[in-house]
C-alpha cells in the first residue's frame, strides 16, 4: 500500500513526490534504525514492543515528545538532534496507526 | 558416428563426478540477509556467492555459530527461530521456533550443545546440536545478553535488568548454575577472550565495563574504567555497540565507549586504561584484524556510512573511508589479508585489502547484515 501511495503521489505533483520520498525515508528509519532496539518488525528487542496495540495508551503529541526527547534513565535516546518536530509527529502517527495516511 | 555414444557417456560421467565432488567448507561463509530471511553461502577465496538459502524467518539482528566440522551453521533469528543449515547440501537441515524473541547463541566447546539467549521469555535454552531437541531450560526473568561458550562445556551469559552474570556448567548434562551479582547497571553485551579466561561485559547504565576471571573458582566482578566518561557530556546512543571476541590488539583490548565518540584501550593483564582514540561517531564494532595490528571501527546511525582504521601502535586513525550507506558488520578473512563489509542500504558486501585499503570485489546481497566465515568454528566465543 505504501508503494502504491508513493506512486500515486509521485504521479500527482513534484511537491507530492518529495513528500512521498520523505515519508518513505521515515518509514525506513523506523524499521531499520528504531528497529535496532525495537526489532525490524517493531515487536520488541532490548527496547519494548512498539506496535500500535502496545502504544494505544499514547496520544500523538505525547508519543512525538518521547521520540524527540527520549526517556531519561533508559536506553531510549532523544532524536531531536536528527529530526524536525514535524517528522517526529509523522513517526508517531505511523507508529499509532501502523501505516501512513 | 561410433564415438558419439562414448562422448555422451563421458559427459554423463563428468556430470556424475561433479555431483559427488567433495565440498570443502573451510573458506566458506554465510551472509545474513536480514529483511528477506535468507542467507548467502559465499566463498571467501573466490569472492563469490555459491547459493542463497531461504526460509529462515525474521533475521534482523541474527547471528550464527558453526559446528566443529564446519559443515553446519546454527542460525539464531530474532523471532526465536533456531535453524540448522547444511553448507554442503546448501539447505536447511532442521528448524525449531524455541522462543518469542531471541538475541544470539553459542555452541559448547565439544560441539554437542547449542544455547540460545532469549529476551521473551527471558532466559537461555540449550539444545542438542544434532537433533535440536531441548536439553535444558534456564529461565532468568530478565532479558539475557552476552551469551558465550566457555571451556569445560560451560555457557556464560548476563541479565540486562538485574546486572547478574550466570555461568551454566553443562559438564554433567544438567545445568549447574553459578550466579554472580554486582556486574553493573544494564550490561548490554559481553565477550570472552580467545583463551576463555576473561569475560567482559559492557555497561549501558553507567560508565565502564566489568570483567570476570573465569580461571578463578569463584570469580568476582572486576570494574574496568569505571569513570571513563566523567565530566564529559553524554551523547545520545542510537545503536548499542557490540562486543565480540575480536577485540584483542597486541597486548591490549580495544572496546567501544558508550555515549562518547571514542574507543578505549586497556592493558590485557592489569585491565588499566592505556589510551583512548577519538572517533568519527558512536562506535558499534571495534574489531581487531586477526594479527592485532589494526582496529576497524564502524558507527551508529546517522554516521553509519563510514569506517575508520586505527593503527594499534600509535592508536591513531590511519585511514577513513565511506563504503556506502548503513555499514552493519565487518568480517576479516582468517589471517586478516582482507575484510568483508556489509553495506545494508547499498545491497552489497564489499571486500577490501587490509594493507592497501583497495577494493578487491563486491557481491550483491539483500539488506546484508552479519558476515560469518566458517573459521569461527575453531575460535572460542564466536
Amino acid at each position: 500500500m505504501r508503494k502504491l501511495l508513493a506512486l500515486f503521489l509521485l504521479l500527482s505533483s513534484p511537491v507530492g513526490a518529495e513528500e512521498a520520498a520523505q515519508t518513505d525515508k521515515l518509514v525506513n528509519l523506523v524499521h531499520q534504525d528504531c528497529g535496532s532496539c525495537h526489532g525490524l518488525t517493531l515487536k520488541g528487542g532490548l527496547g519494548p514492543d512498539i506496535r500500535p496495540q502496545s502504544l494505544s495508551h499514547y496520544d500523538i503529541d505525547t508519543l512525538s515528545t518521547v521520540v524527540l526527547d527520549g526517556i531519561p534513565d533508559t536506553a531510549m535516546p532523544p532524536w531531536r538532534p536528527l529530526m524536525s518536530e514535524a517528522d517526529a509527529k509523522k513517526i508517531a502517527e505511523y507508529l499509532l496507526q501502523g501505516d501512513v495516511k | 558416428m561410433k564415438w558419439l555414444p562414448g562422448a555422451i557417456l563421458a559427459i554423463l560421467m563428468i556430470g556424475n563426478v561433479q555431483a559427488e565432488t567433495i565440498i570443502a567448507t573451510g573458506d566458506l561463509g554465510l551472509v545474513v540477509e536480514r529483511a528477506s530471511g535468507s542467507l548467502l553461502l559465499v566463498d571467501q577465496s573466490e569472492k563469490a556467492t555459491i547459493s542463497r538459502i531461504t526460509g529462515l524467518g525474521d533475521l534482523s539482528h541474527a547471528s550464527l555459530v558453526y559446528s566443529p566440522d564446519q559443515r553446519y551453521a546454527y542460525v539464531f533469528g530474532r523471532d526465536g527461530g533456531l535453524t540448522k543449515v547444511d553448507l554442503v547440501e546448501k539447505s536447511i537441515a532442521n528448524r525449531v521456533v524455541q522462543a518469542g524473541n531471541s538475541i544470539g547463541g553459542a555452541i559448547s566447546d565439544d560441539g554437542t550443545l547449542v544455547a540460545v539467549s532469549n529476551y521473551e521469555p527471558g532466559g537461555v535454552r540449550i539444545f542438542d546440536a544434532d537433533t535440536l531437541e531441548l536439553v535444558a531450560d534456564i529461565p532468568t526473568e530478565s532479558k539475557t545478553i552476552g551469551l558465550v561458550d566457555a571451556p569445560g562445556r560451560r555457557f556464560v551469559f548476563t541479565l540486562w535488568d538485574e546486572g547478574e552474570t550466570w555461568i551454566a556448567d553443562m559438564s554433567s548434562g544438567t545445568p549447574l548454575v553459578k550466579k554472580i551479582s554486582g556486574m553493573g547497571d544494564n550490561p548490554y553485551d559481553a565477550l570472552i577472550t580467545g583463551d576463555g579466561r576473561l569475560y567482559i561485559t559492557g555497561l549501558f547504565g553507567e560508565d565502564g565495563l566489568t570483567a570476570l576471571d573465569l580461571w578463578e573458582d569463584d570469580p568476582e566482578p572486576i570494574r574496568v574504567l569505571p569513570e571513563y566518561g566523567r565530566g564529559q557530556k553524554e551523547l545520545p546512543v542510537y545503536k548499542m555497540p557490540h562486543l565480540e571476541g575480536w577485540a584483542r590488539a597486541g597486548r591490549e583490548f580495544v572496546l567501544p565507549a558508550v555515549g562518547h565518540h571514542q574507543v578505549l584501550w586497556i592493558d590485557e593483564t592489569s585491565l588499566e586504561e592505556t589510551g583512548r582514540t577519538d572517533t568519527y561517531g558512536q562506535p558499534v564494532f571495534a574489531m581487531a584484524r586477526p594479527d592485532g595490528r589494526q582496529v576497524w571501527v564502524n558507527f551508529a546511525h546517522p554516521l553509519n556510512d563510514t569506517i575508520q582504521v586505527i593503527d594499534t601502535l600509535s592508536k591513531k586513525v590511519v585511514h577513513e573511508f565511506k563504503p556506502g550507506p548503513a555499514i552493519l558488520h565487518m568480517e576479516f578473512t582468517p589471517r586478516g589479508h582482507e575484510v568483508w563489509v556489509s553495506v545494508r542500504d547499498a545491497g552489497k558486501v564489499m571486500i577490501y585489502d587490509t594493507r592497501t585499503f583497495e577494493k578487491r570485489g563486491e557481491i550483491d546481497a539483500e539488506s546484508p547484515s552479519g558476515i560469518f566465515f566458517t573459521s569461527r568454528a575453531h575460535r572460542m566465543g564466536l
